[in-house]
């Protein structure tokens, strides 16, 4: 079946079977492999991108129906080649990770809240990441650089402090 | 399509129940009908003394719809237990109730309020409460080529309304063991003019609790005579029983569930509002 995939912000027509996961021809067909392949039916949120900014199981959407969607991997979230947006610099200062496997789907899940709600308080951060599972149980330093990463988004268009 | 595709075909919209069951083999579907993007099955509006929404209404839209909060509190109030916040960007009102789960929140609702569901097979249109719409578990009484196209909530007119929702899982918006949700809407005295509660999770369907609601109308829900009401009303109730929660434990849950869901939407009527959760 013919499919248009906007991924990252380029259009990309691709054939696929019709039971070809989004995550698969993510994965296989255009390269993107930061959205993993975790238990494959819903209930690890690793596979987590975020379709029209709202964080969606990519394994459990069949990439016939993303046609037309704007769908956001972890390879589109850094500003530029090289560089880090705040949420993934955190994530390094925090230590938010450990093996990194949950990580890329973490992050996505913390872009999607802080556009949303720039100021979360830490049950917010708890209940948005609740739906992702990180089996190194960093949950703490998680949790950290979500709210580390909302802080200095916060302050990133306000003047510095003791400027006139 | 559908009736043409007989039981190899199956009707898809946001596929969170479908595609795990598929992963796992559980379901082999030949052919799906993508019903996702059919414009006139997604809508909330209101008809008369009911909002009426589409079945494939997304449930985050259902989260964050001003008529829904406005005039079907307890289905907003129970919109943050469906799943997570990714199953609710893409599942649907309608996938939940056609899928009958006993723990679905969004069907204890609709057997709670008495919501009408409307279905169409081929080109016919019926329609039928929620009460018989369930008839066990993952069992809806549409045949293979029906379709839910809809559901009617009635909306309570009355100036002050409060509703409550508890439920109980091992971990936060996994499956419930058992759930209890109430209305109360409270007469110029203060008391119940009239109620209605339902629990779920707790029997093959959610199940309202006619004798219960009749013999609290009227009444101030004193939360010293409740207990003693609830547990009555649940004598009669025979719970599932399985490896997370046996039937005894079902019954005790569902009791203290119960009382804090009728405790709750009483002092939400009252205009005390509780942020438990």
């Amino acid at each position: 079946m013919h499919v248009e995939l906007t991924v990252n912000g380029s259009t990309q027509a691709l054939e696929v079977e019709p039971r070809m996961s989004l995550l698969d021809a993510l994965r296989e067909r255009l390269l993107l492999t930061g959205a993993h392949a975790g238990c494959e039916h819903g209930v690890c949120g690793a596979c987590t991108v975020l379709i029209d900014g709202a964080p969606i199981r990519s394994c459990l959407m069949f990439a016939v129906q993303a046609d037309g969607y704007a769908i956001t991997t972890i390879e589109g979230i850094a500003p530029g080649p090289g560089e880090l947006s705040p949420i993934q610099d955190a994530f390094c200062e925090t230590h938010g990770m450990q093996c990194g496997y949950c990580t890329p789907a973490m992050i996505l899940t913390a872009h999607a809240l802080l556009a949303g709600n720039p100021a979360p308080s830490r049950a917010e951060i708890v209940e948005a990441i609740s739906a992702n599972i990180c089996r190194c149980t960093g949950y703490a330093q998680i949790v950290e650089a979500v709210a580390l990463a909302a802080e200095r988004m916060r302050g990133l268009n306000q003047p510095a402090a003791g400027r006139p | 399509m559908l009736s043409a595709g007989g039981d190899d075909a199956r009707l898809i919209a946001g596929g969170q129940t479908l595609v795990p069951l598929m992963a796992m083999r559980l379901a082999r579907p030949k052919r799906l009908i993508d019903i996702a993007r059919i414009g006139e099955l997604a809508f909330v509006r209101s008809e008369g003394d009911a909002v009426a929404i589409g079945a494939t209404t997304r449930q985050c839209v259902l989260e964050r719809d001003g008529l829904v909060r406005t005039h079907i509190p307890l289905l907003a109030k129970v919109m943050p237990f469906v799943g997570h916040a990714p199953i609710r960007s893409r599942g649907t009102l309608g996938g939940s109730l056609a899928n009958a789960d006993p723990a679905a929140e969004i069907a204890l609702v609709a057997v709670t309020l008495g919501a009408t569901m409307v279905c169409r097979d081929g080109g016919a249109s019926a329609e039928l409460p929620a009460a018989q719409f369930f008839t066990g578990p993952m069992t809806t009484a549409l045949s293979s080529s029906a379709c839910l196209t809809g559901v009617r909530f009635p909306v309570w007119r009355d100036a002050r309304i409060g509703v409550g929702f508890h439920e109980v899982n091992a971990r936060r918006s996994d499956f419930a063991f058992a759930s209890a949700a109430a209305q109360i809407a409270l007469d110029d005295d203060g008391a119940c003019a009239r109620l209605t509660l339902g629990i779920g999770a707790v029997t093959a369907v959610p199940r309202r609790l006619d004798a219960l609601e009749q013999m609290l109308q009227g009444t101030r829900a004193e939360e010293s005579k409740l207990r003693e009401a609830v547990v009555a009303a649940l004598a009669d109730v025979e719970p599932l029983s399985d490896l997370h929660a046996s039937a005894g434990y079902r019954r005790r849950a569902a009791a203290s569930l119960l009382m804090r869901a009728i405790t709750d939407a009483w002092r939400a009527a009252h205009g005390q509002v509780s942020h438990a959760r």
